[in-house]
């Protein structure tokens, strides 16, 4: 926009001269409502070499000498707008043109229709945009003219949406009704506003006075909430899927050692943590050392999750958690214990408060999937990640040695043990296993969250949830009943709100594990009772 | 029944499977009336000291003795010890549950915030015009813009009604959750866990202003009860003097129940649930029963705790604070009813000393007390004073 002005200004000498004394005389010298009609003039004319004017004034480089030079100052050097001259030296006794807020809105509103005009498609852009809010029946015949030159679609429905809006307002019926029609081709969440607005009643008087223009506004609204809904439909799958998939990190590591040993991990939120705050060092490391790289700090941070929350897992394993077998109950507290230390020493040592972890720039932004409804990069990433992670570990169960032995401990440990399977060592990998992939849930959640000491204890409950519905022993479980949870979780949050939305989730699992004790994929054969 | 197998896999016999359960022989083979059987004779001794203590010895140290004098015993100190007794009776609630009947709830805090949003509801209302507003209505009521009560507030400026309220809710919360819980034989970690699912709900929903209990700041601001000022010395003694009273009468309740044929088979259910399907007894009834007692009195103890606290709010539902209620009982020593109410006085006044001195190697501790306490004391305190006395003899 500067740009733009700058390049009008050495243009100047010649189009001040185009620009209608008067105007020019009421926009510095007169009061503000001479002002504001000098700007809509401005405005209505379409004129572009009213442009550089408007923004100088809003910019405060107009300065006035009496009541006889009007003059644009830039730096050192003058120019009278009247007679587009030079003016050197500066005169002495200049005074700025006083503008208030709502001359300021004004003008933008003026500058904004003006650029409607301009060659560029993004400035038209900005302009549209610009002019939803703010514009009035003034600038009608401006974005009339406007509408009949543009051709990018985004443009012009933009355009259509605020004709329509400013016609609405129109005192006669058949502008409206042609207005509410335009908006039933729109399918921008403000036009359901706006529409609403004109069936809004209070007591007996309606909004809109007209019984024909409001069963007609009825009509249109049907057919914007049709497609709108289908937006929101997809929008709301999408995050299901992505609330799914970051739930689904979050439980596969807990079903698996819940599955091997009968223990929930209730440190498992906490592994969680440490993988988001190793990917916190990770980005810390790569922005002193290697900035150039720095969008790159993922590939490392990643495995570094991995590792860390591995490690500890396997050290907790190895030092608490196997003196418990047998003891399911005991483990629970004894964990619980773990996650608290845990918790503290991530405290000490990074703070109480969040930290913070920025994305990799490619991860900003999103993509349009249909109007209106934009997906983000990141949780994007975020979905095929938990994707790939379920890829890994299908194989690892299912094409190794080690995840041969993890099914078979599972399935019956004592008969693993008595064909020969270290059961003991199958315990500490698999722990340390289930942990990684916590890690790797932490980072999933540094990307679109905030990582503080608390990260583990916000999922920790949802992804018991997820181990208890999906059952254990499975894959197929714990991902039917992520992805399960997260689109109901979405879909209900809709209808009653997040809190309500996550109560009655729990409800539900509460009254579904009546029906199903052993959750949605109980491993077939003879489970003996025990 | 002659052996039961235990969960760690000891074996003891002789039909009598608490651990440590040696001390009960003899009590059961003694003669005399079932009331004086309850507690051996050196029991009943210390039982009637115990009163004593918190009956005469400090209402006197606490209103007749000056302040000042050194045997002064402080207002501060009065309302810490009160608490903890609210806290011990949890934990004895907790022991019935957990310590005898092998179920561990990890949300015992929701029935205990409950019986004390029930008492808090009173309170409240009694506040009158008082608030800061000097509505009718509470003042977090008066800020949301109600114009009325909503009906589940109704006839809780009545004490008697919200006393009922105080038995009545959690009763029936654990009441229907218990029996669709156990019907379905829900059991061991899959309890625990749907257990704190339940708290963390609660308290979900107690943080939502629109609940209608004061949101995330709960109930405060407690005038009077009862028509007398919550803040006045004598009152603080009454309710001391009350939750002592519920103390030493759930103990009683408590030691009544473990040796009774009920409490026989609820030990029998810990150590396996199948045999005793298999010998006739339905264990559904049985951890139904144990589990609605343990909430109501769960719910007494949070009622009596908010008086003297001050306040209450849905902090008491998050499922850490239940966890405590378990490690507690653990410190103590599981399975013996006066293990809870020790663990429970150690782990708060340890809490209270620590968060004062060192505030942030509190959770370092009550972690490492978690973990030890499971590892190297499945038996708690109340164990360790048993071996150390049978060493001694």
């Amino acid at each position: 926009m500067r740009c733009l002005a700058a390049l009008a200004l050495s243009a100047m000498a010649w189009s001040a001269c185009a620009l209608a004394p008067e105007t020019l005389h009421d926009l510095a010298l007169g009061d503000n409502d001479a002002k504001a009609k000098a700007i809509s003039v401005a405005a209505a004319s379409g004129d572009t070499a009213y442009l550089p004017l408007l923004q100088a004034v809003l910019d405060g480089e107009v300065q006035t000498v009496g009541d006889a030079q009007i003059l644009l100052v830039k730096g050192d050097t003058a120019t009278d707008l009247l007679t587009g001259k030079a003016v050197t030296p500066l005169p002495e006794n200049r005074d700025d043109v006083v503008i208030n807020n709502r001359i300021r809105k004004e003008l933008r509103t003026a500058i904004a229709a003006l650029k409607l005009t301009a060659p560029e498609r993004a400035i038209r852009l900005a302009a549209a945009r610009e002019l939803q809010t703010g514009a009035d029946e003034e600038l009608l015949p401006a974005i009339g003219t406007a509408l009949a030159k543009e051709t990018d679609d985004e443009i012009k429905s933009l355009l259509l949406l605020t004709q329509a809006s400013i016609q609405l307002t129109s005192k006669d019926k058949n502008t409206r009704l042609a207005a509410i029609r335009t908006l039933a081709e729109s399918n921008n969440s403000t036009t359901k506003t706006l529409l609403l607005g004109v069936l809004e009643q209070n007591g007996d008087t309606f909004a809109e006075p007209d019984a024909d223009v409001r069963a007609e506004a009825e009509k249109s609204l049907h057919a914007v909430q049709g497609r709108l809904s289908a937006g929101e439909m997809v929008g709301r799958v999408f995050s299901g899927i992505s609330l799914g998939s970051i739930l689904l990190l979050a439980a596969l590591g807990l079903a698996i050692t819940y599955g091997l040993m009968g223990v929930i991990n209730m440190a498992h939120g906490e592994l969680i943590m440490i993988g988001a705050y190793t990917t916190y060092v990770v980005q810390n490391l790569f922005r002193s050392h290697f900035p150039a790289l720095f969008d790159a700090y993922l590939i490392a941070a990643v495995p570094a999750a991995f590792v860390a929350a591995g490690l500890v897992g396997m050290a907790l394993e190895r030092s608490v958690i196997r003196f418990l077998y047998g003891r399911p109950l005991e483990t629970l507290l004894a964990t619980w214990g773990i996650s608290l230390i845990l918790m503290q020493s991530v405290r000490t040592i990074f703070g109480a408060q969040n930290v913070q972890v920025e994305n990799p720039s490619w991860m900003s932004g999103g993509i349009e999937a249909i109007s209106g409804v934009v997906l983000p990069w990141s949780r994007i990433a975020i979905i095929g990640f938990a994707a790939l992670v379920l890829a890994m570990m299908w194989l690892l169960l299912t094409r190794t040695r080690l995840g041969l032995f993890v099914r078979a401990v599972t399935q019956n440990r004592t008969m693993a043990s008595c064909t020969g399977v270290p059961t003991r060592r199958v315990d500490t990998w698999a722990f340390g296993l289930g942990s990684g992939i916590a890690g790797l849930a932490g980072c999933a959640l540094s990307q679109i969250g905030n990582v503080g000491p608390d990260l583990g204890q916000s999922y920790i409950v949802d992804s018991f949830m997820v181990v208890v519905l999906g059952g254990v022993g499975q894959l197929a479980g714990t991902v039917y009943a992520a992805m399960g949870l997260g689109i109901v979780n979405k879909f209900l949050e809709a209808w009653s709100g997040a809190v309500l939305a996550k109560i009655a989730v729990l409800v539900f699992i509460i009254v579904f594990i009546q029906k199903r004790p052993q959750g949605l994929f109980a491993l077939k054969g003879r489970m003996a009772e025990t | 029944m002659r052996f039961f197998l235990h969960a760690d896999g000891r074996r003891e016999g002789l039909g009598v499977s608490v651990p440590g359960g040696t001390a009960f022989v003899p009590v059961i083979a003694a003669g005399g009336p079932r009331f004086a059987r309850l507690l051996p004779a050196k029991g009943w001794l210390f039982y009637v000291a115990a009163a004593l203590v918190l009956f005469v010895a400090f209402p006197v140290l606490n209103l007749a003795v000056p302040p000042g004098n050194v045997l002064h015993l402080s207002d501060y100190t009065v309302t810490l010890i009160g608490k903890i007794m609210c806290y011990a009776i949890v934990a004895l609630a907790m022991d019935l549950i957990w310590g005898y009947t092998g179920i561990l709830s990890l949300g015992h805090g929701v029935f205990f915030a409950l019986g004390g949003y029930a008492m808090g509801m009173y309170l409240m209302r009694s506040i009158g015009h008082e608030g800061v507003y000097q509505s009718d209505l509470p003042d977090f009521m008066v800020f949301l813009d109600w114009k009325a009560y909503p009906w589940y507030w109704s006839f809780t400026d009545h004490f008697w009604f919200a006393a009922l309220l105080v038995v009545l809710v959690p009763g029936l919360l654990a009441f229907v959750f218990g029996y669709f819980a156990f019907r379905s034989r829900i059991k061991g970690v899959y309890f625990s866990i749907i257990t704190q699912a339940m708290t963390y709900a609660f308290m979900l929903l107690f943080f939502r202003n629109d609940t209608g209990f004061g949101g995330n700041n709960g109930f405060t601001d407690f005038k009077r009860i009862l028509g007398f000022s919550v803040t006045a010395p004598q009152t603080r003694m009454a309710l001391f003097v009350l939750t002592g009273a519920a103390l030493l009468g759930f103990l009683l309740l408590g030691r009544w129940i473990v040796t009774s044929k009920l409490g026989r088979v609820l030990t029998a259910i810990r150590d396996a649930e199948t045999r005793v399907m298999f010998s006739g007894y339905n264990p559904l009834y049985f951890k139904l029963f144990i589990w609605t007692l343990s909430a109501v009195i769960c719910g007494i103890a949070g009622a009596l705790y908010v008086p003297q606290v001050g306040i209450i709010n849905p902090s008491e539902m998050s499922p850490a604070n239940s966890i405590e209620i378990a490690i507690w009982t653990a410190v103590g020593g599981r399975g013996t009813l006066f293990g809870p109410v020790l663990g429970a006085a150690l782990v708060n006044l340890g809490k209270s000393w620590f968060t004062q001195v060192l505030p942030e190697y509190w959770l370092f501790l009550l972690g490492l007390l978690f973990i030890l306490v499971t590892l190297f004391l499945p038996r708690g305190v109340a164990g360790l004073l048993r071996a150390a006395r049978r060493r001694t003899l």
